[in-house]
């Protein structure tokens, strides 16, 4: 099996020890969002840089609190970038600091995409909203290992046109000879696409036996695609979804990420359906 | 340590224990009496134990009362546990100061003082065990905990006695203790078989031993037959739990004779992990939660639970931060907190993430249950919700 080039084992920074990064750029990309490029520090640059796609940073703001990010760009990618919604206390100083301003990182923590054990197969990669930074360095991966994979699609779905992000990325996709189909859920003047929501573009993909899913974005758009995928027949163990819940020490330690028997932060993001399917189908838990 | 002789001390030699343990650089805490309940804290004199008190406890039940010929050991779980020590309540974990726009963390780590504590039970030497696999054998290491961990000595106290709330024998914790101690003291009479379990443990009894008795091998039968005796009688009371009033009509406890009829409780641990997932939307968790205040008790009180948050604690500029970590509680909202919503809103919901993570979850996280029969949370529940009975309707609704 061919072994993709920057996949490496990680060594994280462990709770709590932190290296200084600096904002070298920001990028809106989406009423909300933007996408923060972060310079690091030597010495433990190579550290941070040594991540799998779907793995996440825990950003810190001294005084603020601290905040579980997905890394958006490809391993071994400088500066690192983080595409965050402001949406909580961490998130919404973050998107009130300005290039140059410094903010401590420590990572990179979690279960990655299993892209080496999905050596062959068809891809397809759906996310949600500001979900598609959790696949971004799973697409980048893709790209430069094009000719390892059958087909690849990204199906991205948001709220409204506006909230389409990563459009030159998308291009470049494109380009690549991946498949990127867009949804949105609240169209507007001028919207030719599809509207509804993500599991809806599914119906226009192929499935074979070489398919498998990967996913991230909102709890509800993910259930409704594993349906649509099972009740096309997908086993559920080709089928794979980063989770969020309260991570706050990545560690294992604080419990607060606790879903079933598993830590989001150290068995997760990355989840194999069939491994927590139980605990999927079980209302507040 | 087979070979090292066990030996005899007596009441009057505890001071000696205190004396020595301090001698060798350790600070002393031991159980006393505070607000009405035996705790844990610094203590210097044998004399400050809990002599003479016994402690009554049922759900939600907890009175010392007193008698003149017991021992200073023969309360049992208070609401204090190790996890006070090692894990405390709230920490100082780190601090920072900005200068000119820049993070420096500030060195103000001091190593933690040595403790020795004279007490833990069978069941806090299991709980200890649960939780060193939780901060110092997975993927990263509790640097605080195992600082404090390194420096931590235990005199550790066989029970002669078992409340109403202890089932340690259905969760093989107890009541024996049998590992994980510097000293074990197994009170015979007015006597304590003194046996060493660590060479740390060895340079303490080599100055108590001195004019001690040493140990024949019947007086070390005479040491187990106390555990075995207290073990036969856990195992042949009713299984079945027993509610008793709390109070009589008049306001007083329905029962001042800790031992006339304490009925020790049991836990059906068989296949307890599947019973649980297979049964996460029993109609029995809103029923609990119809009871249940949702107050945290008892994971404050668990001497296993180890959940934690890290608070920003800042100055007005915002240019010197310190972080205390401190105990979390499943049973608050801020405990699943995510943007914008809530994964467990509910006190159904909550009770359930305690029950389940406890009994089950833990098993698969590391690898044994995450409760040792001590009873705690069945006597500090202020309703007296009992996890051993609610586990029990739960197999009953799933049979």
């Amino acid at each position: 099996m061919k072994t993709l080039a920057s996949t490496g084992a990680t060594s994280p920074l462990p709770p709590w020890q932190y290296t200084r990064a600096r904002i070298a750029a920001i990028t809106r990309e989406a009423p909300g969002v933007q996408t923060y490029a972060l310079a690091i520090d030597e010495p433990e640059r190579d550290r941070l840089l040594a991540s799998q796609p779907g793995q996440f940073n825990m950003v810190y703001l001294p005084g603020i609190g601290e905040a579980a990010i997905s890394i958006a760009s490809a391993p071994g990618e400088h500066p690192i970038l983080h595409t965050v919604r402001a949406v909580g206390n961490v998130t919404n100083h973050l998107a009130g600091m300005t290039v140059d301003d410094e903010l401590l990182l420590r990572g990179p923590y979690g279960n990655p995409w299993p892209l080496q054990e999905l050596v062959g197969a068809d891809l397809i990669i759906a996310a949600g909203g500001v979900g598609l930074a959790s696949v971004r360095a799973a697409i980048c991966q893709a790209v430069v290992n094009r000719q390892y994979f059958g087909r690849v699609a990204v199906l991205f779905g948001a709220k409204t046109p506006a909230d389409l992000f990563y459009q030159a990325d998308c291009e470049a996709w494109q380009a690549a000879g991946i498949d990127v189909e867009h949804i949105v859920d609240q169209p507007c003047d001028g919207w030719n696409g599809p509207t509804g929501f993500v599991h809806q573009l599914l119906a226009d993909q192929p499935m074979t036996a070489a398919t498998a899913i990967i996913t991230c974005g909102p709890e509800a758009m993910m259930r409704a695609l594993a349906t649509a995928a099972f009740a096309r027949g997908l086993p559920p163990d080709r089928f794979w979804l980063s989770m969020e819940r309260n991570m706050h020490c990545a560690a294992g330690f604080c419990g607060l990420c606790q879903f079933g028997s598993e830590f989001v932060c150290k068995d997760g993001p990355v989840f194999r359906h069939d491994q927590i399917a139980r605990f999927l189908e079980v209302h507040q838990l | 340590m087979p070979d090292t002789p066990a030996f005899w001390i007596s009441e009057a030699d505890l001071q000696r224990l205190f004396d020595c343990l301090r001698a060798a650089g350790f600070q002393t805490v031991a159980p006393q009496v505070r607000d009405g309940a035996v705790i844990y804290d610094r203590l210097d004199e044998a004399a400050g134990l809990p002599h003479g008190l016994v402690d009554e406890q049922d759900g939600g039940y907890y009175r010392l009362t007193q008698h003149p010929d017991a021992g200073p050991f023969e309360h049992v779980a208070g609401p204090h546990s190790l996890k006070n020590f090692l894990f405390p309540p709230q920490e100082t974990i780190q601090q920072w100061r900005r200068q000119e726009g820049s993070w420096q963390q500030l060195n103000t780590q001091t190593a933690p003082e040595a403790l020795a504590v004279i007490g833990p039970r069978a069941c806090d030497l299991a709980a200890l065990a649960i939780q060193d696999r939780v901060f110092l054998e997975g993927d990263f290491v509790d640097p605080f905990y195992q600082a404090r961990r390194e420096r931590l000595f235990l005199v550790a106290i066989n029970c002669r006695r078992a409340a109403a709330t202890c089932f340690c024998h259905s969760m093989n914790c107890g009541p024996e203790v049998t590992a994980g101690y510097d000293l074990l003291l197994t009170p015979v009479d007015k006597r304590y078989v003194v046996e060493i379990g660590s060479a740390a443990g060895e340079q303490i009894a080599q100055q108590l031993r001195a004019e001690a008795t040493l140990c024949t091998p019947a007086d070390l039968t005479l040491a187990r037959k106390v555990s075995q005796t207290l073990a036969e009688q856990m195992a042949t009371r009713p299984h079945t739990p027993v509610r008793r009033a709390l109070t009589t009509a008049e306001g007083t406890p329905a029962s001042t004779q800790p031992d006339a009829a304490p009925v020790p409780r049991s836990l059906d641990t068989e296949n307890i992990r599947d019973l649980l997932f297979d049964n996460l939307q029993a109609d029995r968790w809103d029923e609990i939660a119809s009871r249940c205040l949702s107050c945290g008790n008892c994971t404050m009180v668990c001497p296993t639970c180890f959940c934690s948050s890290v608070q920003e604690v800042a100055d007005l500029a915002g240019d010197e931060v310190t972080r205390e970590r401190h105990w979390a509680s499943c049973f608050t909202l801020e405990h699943s907190q995510i943007h914008g919503e809530n994964p467990r809103p509910t006190t159904a919901a909550q009770y359930r993430q305690w029950l389940t993570h406890k009994l089950a979850g833990w098993i698969d996280q590391f690898g044994s249950s995450g409760c040792t029969g001590c009873g705690r949370c069945i006597t500090w529940c202020p309703v007296g919700i009992d996890l051993t009975e609610e586990v029990a309707a739960i197999r009953e609704e799933a049979s």
